[in-house]
């Protein structure tokens, strides 16, 4: 191994590899070696940091010195000043938007600072492509300790007393799922790694994969040894080549240096990984769905019971498990359950990634500890909303989850208290909303993700979110009755009492939720009004007649030809054939269209 | 421990075995819950799984959503409520919902008045339709002879996919798509004529709407009725007379030989002939292909070839193996070969005026009609093919009732069959019938008890060992494809040996065919049926193929000596390898 003076990481972060962070790496690595640098300014591409609104993101080590909005033709610039010269980039620096300063270290943003990292622990802080660096901050260790001093029921107590919760969206407590697989006869035992993330807008899992593959592999190992299994297998979209990537380097490396494989740290224990990969299916997110998938066979869900504990894959014994989950595992074995139980809430302990978007200025991953307020979310992390506009909901638990309005802004954030009104955690999806934003429209969002997401088993999911997402299209297109909204709510409630597996079941929660909250813009929708302004379809553009001047700009103009008016005259638009695109309101001189 | 398990259901203690499901344990006390994708096989030991309709949710105390009771296995001091406006409303939203994307055209529909989900609209005074919207708009796939095939009817119980990938492990129909525009298909969305689909029909045999239907012939038939120029004459099949009648609202099991007889005759048929005759004439070749066979070193196990989805499923799963089966049409192309030959020119007909339709208990035989090599002087052995419930349609449509019917015997010439002949409708029934026949002709010997038990019931593989003089014959016999699978597997791998094997691709053989009366795997309705069938035969005076003496007489004056050139031209075909799709 050499020795470096400098370790540049640059975000490989999807967001950031969108956004040319590769060209940054190239060109770091060209430019080093021209100028001779090579051997002792180490380049490395490593998981996402979160703070993707300012990416691509590159950090220098041990300077401790944080870019952002970092492109590849900035590369010479940091090479000259910052890597021979000593000196920082002053420009590339963040820049505080309350205090206007610059700000040189990442644990003094306000985006950072009230974060605590867990599960994200190693994202944007080692080389995910080598074993060594996960090994240096304490890799491995875990599984190892749990080798050598622990028998499966130490692990499982272990696991109960932390009260690690999936943090997949069920938030049903990972040792007990462990217990129960442990606890199921035979000899034959799986562990799955559910790596199927697919709410919209979350990313937490790829994340974690694609900076940390070596966290989510120890914790199976564990998980292994704890249940009884020899083998894991991690179910992973076919879409996130990155973590493919990262993952099969992970388990080769760990197989060399003999963490995976046979007689693991010398003892009796043998675990292997392999890879199966999903064609991106929503709802293979749900674990007997996700099993079947692995099987080979469609993937839909079944009833339960049985419960893939004592009936999974190829109908042994089974623990499935989410990537973030997975990710606490070794943390909690090393640090003790105490530990954990000291972070968050009473019922729910430890942290939670959420994947922060929509209408806020700091986009990207965070990881807070449970029980964190809404409002520092948006507020102190999230940097309140874009634009200086008024804050109007945000959606937790994306397609399953429901609307948490400003009355609770101040509700600490847990598993239970989600639920209590009305939301739920699901995966950690948080998308913000602002004034401007149609709840209705946002429910039929949602509900148009589902119906295509459903896998049609069940009857309530394939037909019933379809007939939601159809009375919904006819509210935001004003063609609802009074009576089209208690029947969407009636059926609604049915849907969620009869569907098949979790993904029906919950797929009525958008619409459920936002009427809870605002039935009055639901019922202005009847009234063929959007309080938004978001529908198109409701709205009507008029014509002043006392400012019109009759230039007859706004009828030349029209697509549609639905202005008329004799020239010098006040203009009239024709609602019925009207498309409400807005060209006349830009085009008059005299301000004398009415915008809705 | 107590070996019972105590619940209450809708205030009711019962007590009923664990593993009992909600809907068992809720029947055993007389508590009705409606039910749809459900499908118990029972003797059969299939059950469709699914629980896709939810249609039968029921509230269970402590839970968060409804439960499906197909599914859902009773627990101790569990506490169940079926009749709860929340459960009602569950139901009814599930029914409104699938009716919201069905074609409402029941006036037209093959299943009128026969279609579960128009029965259960009823059954739960659902009057008005809550939603409107889009309906899913697929094309159906008329592109076989034998099963009409209407996604837009489909409601995804599944029933078909248990049949057809686990009774039958055929692995055809499966889930396809996405969303709301899922539908049960062929991968790919293929045509089923471009599959390797037996058309076994056990998927139209449970199929609750019209999503799946045999391809209808009737129009057909009575078109060449009303042809003055045509000679037309129907067949029927040994399973019909034992089933039919329950077209009539008779009792499973009620033998109506003679009226199925006079109703055909009233239909307008210039002749009314029994399968049975041919299945006779099949044993005559049959059994001369085993005896030369076994005589000449020939290859063995020698495999029937009565049944065509049978015959189309070894084809296109064991293709190296198509030496085995005997080389015999199946009977009823044989009665069209001996009809367009033997009858036309006794009768002095013109073979090409002639319209020969057979009355089948199964959907197979209209694609089995359709193959090239079941052909003779460049013309079908048989023109159309109609199922058992397509004939009795047709007599309803002429205003009979079966019931009230005259007995009347079939015509001669070809009418006449032996007890063999009529036990063919029946798992077991042709290797008995064949067995009869090849005892007698090996030993010399008059067999004195005809009746061999080890051949018969509903067992999936049977097996039987019958001393014909020095030879120990080693029978085997499957019914359903998974069972004939499983049978030649163990051969393939020498875990068996035996001299002759019976396949029926139905469960129960043919009186349980894809188109017979709509049994829904009910094993009660099949072995009154069966029942049927062996008391027909215990009444013969005849009851070996060889004494049949229309068949004694055909070989005389017409077809020269079983198994000969004459024979091997007019009633002996081959088969073709055929890919897996």
């Amino acid at each position: 191994m050499s020795i470096y003076r400098l370790n540049i990481m640059v975000c490989g972060g999807t967001g950031c590899m969108a956004a040319d962070s590769q060209g940054i790496v190239d060109n770091f690595k060209d430019i080093l070696k021209e100028k001779g640098y090579d051997q002792e300014v180490q380049v490395l591409k490593t998981g996402c940091f979160g703070f993707c609104e300012q990416g691509p993101i590159i950090k220098i080590h041990p300077d401790n010195v944080f870019y952002v909005k970092v492109t590849p033709e900035d590369v010479e610039e940091i090479i000259d000043e910052h890597i021979i010269k000593g000196r920082k980039v002053e420009r590339l620096l963040y820049e505080d938007p309350d205090l206007n300063e610059k700000i040189n270290e990442q644990s003094e943003m306000s985006f950072y600072k009230p974060q605590l990292r867990i599960a994200l622990r190693n994202c944007g802080l080692i080389n995910p492509e080598d074993i060594f660096e996960y090994i240096a901050y304490r890799g491995y260790e875990a599984l190892g300790t749990v080798l050598k001093n622990q028998t499966p029921e130490d692990v499982i107590n272990t696991m109960i007393k932390s009260n690690l919760r999936g943090r997949g969206g069920g938030g049903f407590p990972a040792g007990l799922k462990w217990k129960f697989a442990h606890k199921a006869p035979g000899d034959e035992k799986y562990i799955i790694c559910n790596a199927d993330e697919g709410d919209p807008g979350a990313f937490m899992d790829r994340s974690i994969l694609e900076g940390d593959p070596h966290s989510v592999l120890e914790a199976m190992a564990i998980a292994g040894y704890a249940i009884g299994a020899e083998t894991g297998l991690i179910y992973i979209r076919a879409e996130y080549p990155l973590a493919i990537k990262r993952l099969e380097i992970a388990i080769d490396q760990a197989k060399e240096q003999g963490l995976l494989g046979k007689n693991i740290f010398g003892s009796d224990f043998n675990f292997n990984i392999k890879l199966k990969y999903g064609a991106g299916a929503f709802v293979c997110g749900e674990e007997t769905a996700l099993i079947a998938s692995t099987e080979g066979l469609r993937g839909e869900p079944r009833n339960k019971p049985p419960f893939p504990a004592t009936s999974g894959f190829k109908g042994k014994p089974t623990n499935v498990n989410n990537v973030e989950t997975l990710a606490n595992v070794a943390p909690i074995i090393l640090n003790g359950p105490e530990w954990f139980n000291k972070i968050g809430t009473e019922k729910s302990n430890g942290t939670k990634v959420f994947a922060l978007a929509g209408a806020i200025n700091n986009v990207g991953l965070v990881e807070v500890p449970m029980g964190t307020t809404l409002r520092e979310i948006v507020y102190d992390i999230g940097g309140g909303i874009r634009g200086g506009k008024a804050f109007k909901a945000v959606q937790t638990g994306g397609p399953s989850g429901g609307v948490i309005t400003t009355k609770d802004l101040d509700t600490p954030i847990d598993y239970d208290s989600l639920q209590a009104i009305g939301s739920m955690m699901g995966s950690g999806g948080m998308i913000v909303m602002d004034e401007d934003t149609c709840m209705v429209s946002i429910a039929k969002f949602y509900l148009d993700f589902t119906q295509e997401e459903s896998c049609g088993k069940c009857t309530p999911c394939r037909i019933g979110t379809k007939r939601i997402y159809e009375y919904l299209e006819k509210l935001t297109e004003g063609k609802a009755t009074m009576d089209d909204l208690y029947n969407l709510k009636e059926l609604c409630d049915s849907v969620k009492d009869t569907a098949l597996c979790g993904l029906g079941q919950t797929a009525p929660n958008p619409v459920l939720s936002t009427m809870e909250y605002y039935w009055d813009e639901y019922v202005a929708h009847v009234n063929g009004h959007c309080p938004s302004k978001e529908c198109k379809a409701l709205l009507s553009y008029t014509i002043d007649p006392e400012k019109c001047i009759g230039c007859t700009a706004c009828a030349k103009k029209c697509p549609v030809d639905c202005i008329s008016g004799e020239r010098k005259e006040p203009h009239i638009i024709d609602e019925a054939v009207c498309i409400k695109c807005g060209a006349c309101y830009d085009v008059c001189p005299v301000d004398a269209v009415i915008k809705p | 421990m107590s070996d019972k398990i105590k619940v209450t259901i809708n205030k009711q203690i019962v007590e009923v075995k664990p593993g009992t499901t909600v809907l068992k344990a809720a029947e055993s006390i007389g508590i009705k819950i409606p039910t749809l994708c459900h499908m118990d096989l029972c003797d059969f030991e299939f059950v469709n799984k699914a629980a896709s309709c939810r249609v039968c949710v029921v509230e269970i105390e402590g839970r968060r959503n409804l439960a499906p009771s197909c599914v859902q296995k009773v627990e101790e001091g569990m506490v169940i409520k079926t009749n709860t406006p929340r459960a009602i409303r569950g139901r009814r939203t599930s029914v409104e919902l699938l009716l919201s994307n069905h074609p409402q055209d029941c006036f037209t529909c093959p299943k009128n008045l026969d279609c579960e989900l128009q029965k259960l609209a009823d059954d739960l005074n659902i009057r008005e339709i809550p939603y409107s919207g889009e309906k899913v708009n697929y094309e159906k796939d008329t592109s076989s002879f034998s099963i009409v095939k209407d996604p837009n009817k489909c409601i995804m119980c599944r029933r078909c996919e248990t049949m057809c990938n686990e009774v039958q492990t055929c692995g055809i129909l499966s889930g396809v798509g996405r969303g709301f525009d899922v539908i049960v298909a062929p991968a790919f969305e293929l045509p089923l004529q471009d599959t390797s689909c037996t058309f076994c029909g056990q998927c139209v045999a449970v199929c609750p709407t019209a999503a799946l239907t045999e391809s209808n012939r009737t129009r057909d038939v009575w078109r060449a009725l009303a042809d003055p120029n045509k000679h037309v004459i129907v067949q029927t099949a040994p399973a019909i007379r034992a089933a039919i009648g329950e077209e009539f609202g008779m009792e499973p099991g009620s033998l109506v030989t003679g009226e199925m007889v006079s109703s055909l005759r009233e239909l307008g048929f210039d002749g009314v002939f029994d399968t049975d005759f041919a299945a006779d004439l099949t044993i005559m070749e049959e059994a001369s292909e085993l005896v030369h066979r076994i005589e000449h070193n020939g290859t063995l196990p020698i495999l029937t070839s009565c049944c065509p989805a049978w015959v189309k499923f070894i084809e296109h799963n064991y293709p190296e193996m198509l030496d085995i089966p005997s080389s015999c049409k199946s009977p009823h192309i044989m009665f069209g070969a001996i009809a367009k030959t033997y009858y036309a020119e006794k009768n002095n007909i013109d073979p090409d005026d002639m319209v020969i339709v057979s009355v089948m208990p199964c959907v197979a035989k209209k694609a089995e009609a359709h193959r090239p090599e079941l052909t003779n002087y460049e013309d079908s052995n048989v023109d159309l093919v109609i199922t058992t419930r397509e004939a009795a349609a047709m007599i309803k449509e002429a205003g009979l009732d079966l019931k009230n019917m005259p007995k009347t015997d079939f015509d001669k010439m070809m009418g006449e069959s032996s007890g063999a002949g009529v036990i063919f409708g029946t798992t077991g029934g042709v290797i008995e019938a064949a067995t009869r026949t090849a005892y007698e002709w090996i030993t010399g010997e008059t067999l004195e008890n005809v009746e061999f038990n080890d051949m018969r019931g509903l067992e999936g593989i049977k097996s039987a060992t019958v001393n014909i003089g020095d030879l120990e014959l080693k029978i085997g016999i499957a019914h359903g494809l998974g069972n004939a699978r499983e049978l030649l597997d163990s051969i393939k791998s020498g875990e068996n040996e035996f001299h002759a094997i019976e396949i029926m691709a139905c469960p129960g053989g043919c009186i349980g065919g894809g188109g017979q009366p709509y049994h829904l795997g009910d094993s009660e309705i099949l072995k009154a049926r069966q029942n049927a069938l062996y008391t027909e035969d215990k009444g013969k005076k005849i009851r070996k193929s060889h004494e049949n003496t229309e068949i004694i007489k055909v070989y005389k004056e017409f077809l020269g000596e079983p198994y000969g050139e004459k024979a091997h031209e007019l009633l002996h075909t081959k088969y073709v390898k055929r890919e897996k799709l």
